[in-house]
């Protein structure tokens, strides 16, 4: 009887809590479909008549298709060759311990904590002529996210026995064969939790694209939908639009990869 | 080249004579460059010279007047001006430190409560964790029409539960408006947070807990003695987390309040933006300079710690 009593308990708390959790996301949903006038109360209320035009509107007042697009290069450029990269110098890094491999193993993760210095780094792709680019975008966003993958991509490989490599050699393969078809396979969790988890950080990033972007051709969604509401600051059904319309790509992806984000998340750091 | 011997199981070894050659081989040193190229020009490079720059009056005029050094200029303005630049320091401070109790302590005691088989678990943690994934500007910009006096729909609850007198003005009134802060952060936060207890708490063993209760241990007890110190790493891995975050935050406080009411709520990031932004490149980067300094010296003492560690393994 106690025990039921203390279920149910915890049910009721987490259903409160999951319930504070998606109103916000409620009221933007069906504040959405209303008209203007109706929006700007934020009721909860379902709307009166439902306005699905409103998000065509958006597509092309806010500068969307072109957002997602360049959304779309910066996260899937910058998290393949991060991910990748940092995944082969992790490899050689956890396996071949010397002196110098584990300066560098720590001389990276400095970065864990430091912040980036947006101010000189524009003036450092000045010098390359990469300043108010999208590779200059894509570059920023790699080197800030390789401390993080090395951490926890180095984690992982301890796990995997180093017979595997042993065996592998002796086979006749050479270093690249044995990164790419025996170790790369074997560490596929931690990958792709890099690569969702990286994909994500880059879509909602704000602070990068602030600093290293002066023209609306290289904002990313996140930027638009700023844009957006400091001009639209009233039409309330428009802004919630636009917030939809920016978020469904992050929670399709976080939906899918949703395994892998909590079992990989954590697999680097829990295990020590 | 090296050598191959068969021991007496049978396997083949690689003997430890040509075992240098074979890692130099095997591991090559090129795999590093790509991952220390981007780091060292893209991310320490500007570090760096932005601690040079932050002795120079670097300005949008620079290109006419030209840079100069002006010595500690800049971090005297930063301590001593009327602008009260300093107390940036002590928010961003505060933030980081409040920030993270009220997130990790509540995560503790939800993943604690989800740990013995809930039923629906997967869904609460689902649902709990969707809001760390998305961008801040957007729960930003959702709070800010949450917290809108006259129509927004805080204020509209408790006008419905008929609480007038808990109604605010949630993100201007100065005794209020950091707690919004925090209370936004601690919901986007929280499943976070949880997420990585959970998995810690997923490595322990069933035994341990069955032994405390033979030893007659309450709740409390074996939270204490039994689930904290098996949960260490999930600890760590959620303060470094934290930590490195609330120092770093920015876009939180940029798109609730850009600072205000006034500069009440102005983080060193926030004020290293408006600097930029009005053109004073040397006062930003010492902001950031500073930030750099704060965050240098936490982080030198968790990499301690962590490396300590894993030399007692």
């Amino acid at each position: 009887m106690k025990k039921k009593a203390v279920q149910l308990t915890k049910h009721i708390i987490c259903i409160i809590l999951c319930l504070i959790v998606i109103m916000p996301f409620y009221m933007v949903l069906i504040n959405s479909f209303k008209p203007k006038a109706e929006a700007a109360k934020m009721t909860l209320a379902l709307p009166t008549e439902w306005h699905f035009e409103t998000y065509l509107e958006v597509i092309d007042d806010g500068n969307l298709i072109q957002g997602f697009l360049n959304s779309l290069t910066y996260a899937g450029i910058a998290t393949i060759v991060g991910v990748l990269g940092c995944a082969m110098a992790a490899f050689v890094m956890a396996r071949n311990r010397t002196k110098i491999n584990s300066f560098l193993y720590y001389f990276i993760i400095c970065g864990l904590f430091f912040p980036v210095n947006y101010v000189t780094l524009v003036r450092v792709l000045q010098t390359f002529q990469l300043a108010n680019t999208k590779p200059g975008i894509i570059i920023a966003f790699i080197s800030s996210m390789i401390p993080f993958c090395v951490f926890t991509i180095r984690n992982f490989i301890s796990s995997i026995p180093v017979e595997l490599d042993e065996a592998a050699v002796i086979d006749g393969c050479g270093p690249l064969t044995l990164f790419f078809r025996v170790i790369a396979p074997l560490m596929k969790p931690t990958l792709v939790t890099c690569f969702i988890l990286q994909f994500m950080g880059i879509w909602s990033d704000f602070m990068t694209p602030l600093y290293l972007s002066n023209s609306s051709k290289l904002y990313p969604m996140t930027m638009a939908v700023y844009q957006f509401f400091g001009k639209n600051k009233n039409a309330w059904n428009a802004v919630f639009a636009d917030i939809i319309l920016t978020c469904i790509p992050v929670v399709i992806v976080y939906l899918i990869g949703q395994k892998y984000i909590v079992g990989g998340m954590t697999a680097g750091g829990v295990k020590e | 080249m090296f050598s191959v011997s068969k021991t007496e199981y049978g396997i083949f070894i690689l003997k430890e004579s040509g075992d240098r050659m074979k890692k130099k081989k095997v591991y090559p040193w090129w795999f590093l460059i790509i991952p220390l190229v981007f780091y060292v020009c893209f991310f320490l490079l500007p570090s760096l010279l932005g601690v040079g720059f932050s002795f120079t009056d670097w300005s949008s005029r620079s290109a006419v007047d030209g840079t100069h050094f002006v010595g500690l200029q800049n971090y005297i303005e930063i301590f001593t001006s009327d602008e009260n630049y300093a107390a940036g320091i002590g928010h961003t401070l505060m933030f980081t430190v409040i920030s993270n109790i009220v997130k990790l302590i509540p995560a503790l005691l939800l993943a604690v409560m989800l740990q013995e088989g809930l039923k629906g678990k997967g869904l609460y943690r689902t649902i709990l964790y969707l809001p760390s994934i998305l961008p801040f500007v957007i729960i930003g910009i959702i709070f800010r029409s949450i917290f809108n006096f006259d129509h927004g729909l805080l204020n509209m609850i408790l006008e419905g539960l008929h609480l007038e007198f808990l109604q605010q003005k949630w993100l201007s009134d100065l005794n209020v408006v950091w707690k919004s802060i925090f209370s936004v952060d601690a919901w986007r936060g929280i499943g976070y947070c949880m997420t990585i207890f959970l998995a810690g708490l997923q490595t322990i063993p069933k035994s341990l807990y069955e032994a405390a209760e033979i030893d007659g241990a309450n709740f409390w007890q074996r939270l204490r003695y039994v689930t904290l110190p098996m949960i260490s790493g999930a600890v760590m891995i959620n303060l470094v987390f934290g930590i490195t975050y609330g120092l770093k935050a920015f876009d939180i406080v940029y798109v609730l309040t850009n600072g205000g009411p006034g500069h009440a709520t102005e983080l060193l990031t926030t004020y290293s933006f408006q600097m930029y932004s009005t053109g004073n490149y040397g006062m930003s980067t010492a902001m950031n300079a500073v930030l750099l300094f704060i965050t240098a010296v936490i982080g030198i003492i968790i990499v301690k710690v962590m490396s300590k560690k894993e030399v007692q393994q």
